[in-house]
């Protein structure tokens, strides 16, 4: 049996929602104050603001009982908030948990974000040995790397330039290069890789495979990119609200947490749903969107796919169109849909309007729509009156084999089907 | 089977758990922090590293104008410039120290919070770095000192200086202890960072920078010198310009007053680090 380099028990860790304290010596004094007196402290007093926004804890993690091996490649996956950084900056000892405790065997490192501790001033080769202590290298052993360090950075004509005048690609090689060559014996990663040209990124999850198979060393990786999760990992869990709910192998993890998207009910109130501030206009609201010709939370005729859409508007205003984004479960992007510029708001009126999506050529899978309404003024100039991320979710059930009695790998060829292949002559 | 990890994390900190060993395995991080805080200072001036001199040369010609000339302070008969350089030169490594470690955790939140490393390495470094300073501006002391000399003025430099190792080390654990309590303080309440710059600039005027001890009334000597910082200036003219006397009793009070100032912001500073970053 392979050593086990890390082992969590019970992790807890709670978070304060709202301000944390009151900021200032003297309201705290106030609070004192008020208890010892008996009275009601002052400065907790919820506003309505606060009651509406429910309890003012929030457990980050919630019990969460792991062992790590060594050797072990593991994948580390969640929805947005689900407790994957906080997991990580508690191993990584930047915050401490508030209950259980972690036992570790080996040094850690985190590369939470590359380049940390660089100094603009200083030149690649200063910043290589400065980077590397701070990362918990001796200077020895940075002086026995560094040739391997520059190489593998690509910067080698650069190194003895101020960092501040690398492009921001040099930066990042440089910085992941010296991360990379870490020697501790467990490594910690948080979507590192989503940066530097395509044959950088290739030859890091490369450097990172290697770094756990022959090395014997222990990798923790975090990422929404199932992508590199799936290369990269040997195993995988899946975090939701504070807890592990999965715990295995990555294939069946990535399905686990693609499943976690429940699908939408027929009719979905849009009203109190989160916007993103992009999205974020002051012209109308979207209300309701209800689907169709929706079964069980499917469709399975996708030639044309209908819904309803209800929203309000504060203002009058003509040619306004829908956007509609199709994003896979895993959120990669299928496609963008739009309207004509035929939609219009009313100060105060409700709207209602009835479209289809043809959807004919999307293959079966988990999907999600994200709905922009928007106005195109008239110099051309777009802007979004409202719109939300990921408003519905749904899946597809084609009736045909779109792959021809192949399973159709979204990994590898997208989430559209074209047309089969015609073949016009023989010889 | 019990294994033998080498590292548990758990809630909190207990307050004696100072670890020194993992401090010393860090000595390469503080000796590049320290190198960094130089090479990068000065990048980008005309007169570089000629600053550490001239800064303290200027004040030294104020303080020689405005106390000595204009208020007639005396200087107990050591030339003005020798007088206001030494305390200034000692004094300012002391507001060094404070002002640059109490900023520790709120500063540097950036890279605290990516990563793991014996946070006192940052304090620890930034007085290694005011030392280096100091111990420039000592030698041009030094310097100012022997032109007098050579020129005929009675300097009485003696046997004491020997002691200015314990000088500069009580100067550098006080400011650097009361640093780290501001520090710590300073991730929930802000407002002190303003206190500080302002207070420090204040306890100037209550320690025996500007004028000399001779100055207050003999029966409150002591009193006055129960300010932690006043006796080491007090031993420090003495033992270079030879002018008043040792308080050795002020002085064992205020090591008593140095001792505990800096645990207790070793212990205030242990208990932060772990979590300041939820709270900073």
């Amino acid at each position: 049996m392979r050593a086990t380099v890390i082992e969590i028990e019970n992790l807890r860790k709670k978070y304060r929602l709202g301000a944390i304290g009151s900021g200032s010596f003297a309201a705290d004094l106030q609070s004192w104050w008020a208890r010892k007196q008996g009275k009601e402290d002052p400065n907790t007093v919820l506003t309505a603001v606060d009651m509406e926004k429910g309890p003012k804890e929030f457990w980050a993690l919630n019990g969460l009982d792991l062992k790590v091996y060594q050797g072990d490649t593991l994948g580390i996956i969640g929805r947005n908030g689900a407790g994957k950084s906080t997991l990580l900056k508690i191993l990584s000892r930047v915050t401490a948990p508030t209950e259980g405790c972690v036992k570790l065997n080996g040094r850690i490192s985190s590369m939470l974000e590359v380049g940390t501790g660089f100094h603009g001033e200083l030149t690649g080769r200063e910043n290589i040995y400065l980077n590397g202590a701070i990362l918990g290298m001796k200077k020895r052993e940075v002086d026995e790397k560094i040739a391997d360090i520059i190489t593998f950075s690509e910067c080698a004509k650069f190194i003895d330039t101020p960092v501040k005048r690398y492009s921001s690609g040099m930066y990042v090689k440089l910085a992941f290069a010296v991360a990379a060559h870490l020697d501790s014996e467990i490594l910690v990663m948080d979507e590192v890789l989503a940066v530097g040209d395509m044959r950088f990124q290739e030859k890091c999850l490369n450097k990172m495979g290697s770094v756990a198979d022959k090395e014997g060393r222990t990798v923790l990786y975090v990422s929404h990119n199932m992508n590199t999760i799936q290369q990269l990992c040997n195993r995988c869990i899946v975090l939701d609200q504070g807890k592990i709910i999965f715990d295995g192998g990555v294939e069946e993890a990535v399905k686990i947490y693609m499943g976690n998207q429940k699908e939408s009910s027929s009719l979905v109130d849009l009203r109190n749903m989160e916007r993103p501030e992009e999205f974020q206009g002051l012209s109308a609201k979207l209300l309701s969107l209800e689907a169709l010709d929706y079964a069980n939370g499917c469709f399975t005729d996708c030639e044309k796919v209908r819904f309803r859409l209800r929203y309000e508007g504060y203002r009058d205003a003509k040619d306004l169109s829908l956007r509609i984004v199709m994003n896979y479960a895993d959120g990669s992007p299928v496609s963008m849909m739009t309207s004509p510029q035929e939609l219009r708001l009313r100060a105060d009126k409700e709207e209602e309007i009835i479209f289809s999506l043809n959807l004919a050529e999307v293959v079966s899978g988990k999907y999600t729509l994200s709905l922009v309404l928007y106005e195109v003024n008239r110099y051309g100039t777009r802007y979004n009156c409202d719109g939300i991320k990921d408003a519905f979710c749904f899946e597809i059930k084609r009736k045909e084999d779109a792959a021809y009695g192949m399973e159709w790998s979204h990994r590898y060829w997208g989430h559209v089907a074209l047309p089969q292949i015609e073949i016009l002559s023989r010889s | 089977m019990e294994e033998n990890w080498t590292t548990v994390l758990k809630p909190g900190n207990k307050w004696y758990e100072l670890n020194l060993r993992e401090l010393a395995a860090y000595k390469d991080l503080i000796f590049l922090f320290v190198k960094r805080n130089y090479t990068t200072r000065y990048k980008q001036t005309i007169l570089g590293p000629l600053w550490l001199i001239i800064n303290p040369l200027f004040t030294t010609f104020m303080y020689a104008v405005v106390f000595g000339g204009i208020a007639q302070i005396p200087t107990e008969g050591v030339p003005a410039l020798a007088f206001y350089f030494g305390g200034n030169i000692l004094w300012s490594y002391f507001a060094t120290c404070i002002n640059q470690t109490s900023g520790t955790f709120v500063n540097n939140a950036g890279i605290l919070g990516k990563v793991y490393f014996p946070r006192l390495v940052m304090p620890i470094s930034t007085v290694l770095t005011g030392l280096l300073d100091f111990l420039i501006q000592f030698v041009l002391f030094l310097v100012i000192c022997g032109i007098y000399m050579i020129s005929g003025v009675t300097i009485r430099m003696n046997g004491s200086i020997l002691l200015l190792p314990a000088l500069v080390l009580q100067v550098a654990v006080l400011g650097m202890g009361i640093g780290i309590i501001v520090s710590s303080v300073t991730t929930k309440y802000r407002d002190l960072s303003v206190l500080v710059t302002f207070g420090v600039q204040l306890w100037m005027y209550a320690s025996p920078i500007v004028y000399p001890l001779s100055q207050i009334p003999e029966k409150y000597q002591f009193l006055y010198l129960l300010n932690p910082i006043a006796p080491a200036i007090v031993i420090f003219r003495y033992a270079f310009l030879g002018i008043g006397e040792i308080p050795f009793l002020s002085w064992g009070i205020s090591w008593g007053v140095t001792g505990v100032i800096f645990l207790l912001g070793a212990v205030l500073f242990n208990r932060v680090e772990k979590t300041f970053m939820d709270t900073v």
